[in-house]
């Protein structure tokens, strides 16, 4: 009896080596958070044309700054995916050049999209103008957040490539982290599409 | 043993310079046409330009999910997919189902102002 169950557990157990689960366990949660988004696409989509008499996307949206906040997260996508290749044939210098020029990129849209809203509140269209203007901050706040946590993370793990370098651990992070950054620009194409586009058509 | 573990490493797709560069140009040209639609001022018909837009915005989605994550209907044992699914079934019921409701609540309540 005593013999079959350890022989059982030495079966098994070589079948799930550390860290075996970690990508599918994150890919569950990146749904949990596309929960999120989807209940604050749901408010924008009941609130987003309640101006309350105050101003509506044709009078605040500027497409042109929209489009290279667009531009600026595609290119951190495939300079991320870059990283990611790099990674996989070992090469810790051309991997780390790579995700620091993503997290540069990331940098940018994330100062983008401070100016915006900064202009957007000085012209008196702050978050508590509208039920329009509050659904918005936190649909784009929201993702923002996300993109500000994005960037702090791969802080973070160039910080750990920096002292540990490529190990096995930082891999899988970094994995985590492309499948992160990856997510953010899938949700910025519902947010371009629903809250920036079809506000102005 | 060891085997089971190269095998499950493999399992993890890194894609290839190629595929990113094809996924890149697709998502750039999908982004390009609903921008340059609407930023020139829309197509003739409305419709027609809420259609262009809600079309490329699916297809790019597409587009990063099998270019840039990687999802392939094998991966991690099909149980990414299957959380995928689920999620877009809780997602699409959510959605419709919260604007489907809202929208008759609005439409039942006493009109307060004449211009919508």
């Amino acid at each position: 009896m005593t013999d079959d169950v350890r022989s059982f557990h030495a079966d098994e157990e070589p079948h799930h080596p550390e860290g075996h689960s970690t990508m599918l366990g994150f890919w569950i949660y990146l749904m949990s958070d596309c929960l999120i988004f989807a209940v604050l696409f749901a408010v924008y989509a009941v609130l987003g044309r309640s101006y309350a008499g105050g101003p509506g996307p044709r009078e605040l949206f500027d497409l042109s700054l929209v489009a290279v906040n667009t531009s600026m997260l595609l290119l951190s996508s495939i300079t991320y995916g870059f990283a990611m290749l790099e990674m996989a044939r070992d090469r810790v210098k051309p991997m780390v050049v790579w995700l620091i020029i993503t997290g540069l990129f990331g940098a940018v849209f994330l100062g983008i999209e401070i100016y915006e809203f900064n202009h957007l509140i000085h012209e008196g269209a702050g978050p508590q103008s509208s039920a329009f203007l509050s659904s918005f901050f936190a649909l784009v706040g929201t993702h923002g957040l996300h993109v500000t946590f994005g960037i702090l993370w791969l802080i973070t793990l160039l910080v750990q490539v920096g002292r540990f370098g490529l190990t096995d651990f930082n891999k899988r992070r970094l994995m985590c982290l492309s499948l992160f950054w990856h997510f953010l620009d899938v949700i910025w194409i519902g947010v371009f599409t629903f809250v920036y586009l079809m506000g102005l058509i | 043993m060891s085997s089971h573990d190269t095998h499950d490493h493999a399992a993890h797709d890194h894609g290839t310079i190629r595929s990113y560069v094809t996924g890149f140009v697709l998502a750039v040209i999908l982004t390009v046409i609903p921008f340059y639609v609407v930023m020139t001022g829309g197509l003739p018909s409305r419709d027609l330009t809420v259609f262009v837009v809600l079309a490329t915005a699916t297809v790019q989605i597409v587009v990063h999910m099998y270019y840039f994550l990687h999802m392939k209907p094998g991966t991690e044992g099909g149980w990414s997919m299957i959380s995928l699914i689920f999620t877009l079934i809780i997602l699409g019921i959510m959605l419709a189902g919260s604007v489907w409701v809202m929208y008759h609540l609005n439409a039942n309540m006493m009109p307060m102002q004449p211009d919508m």
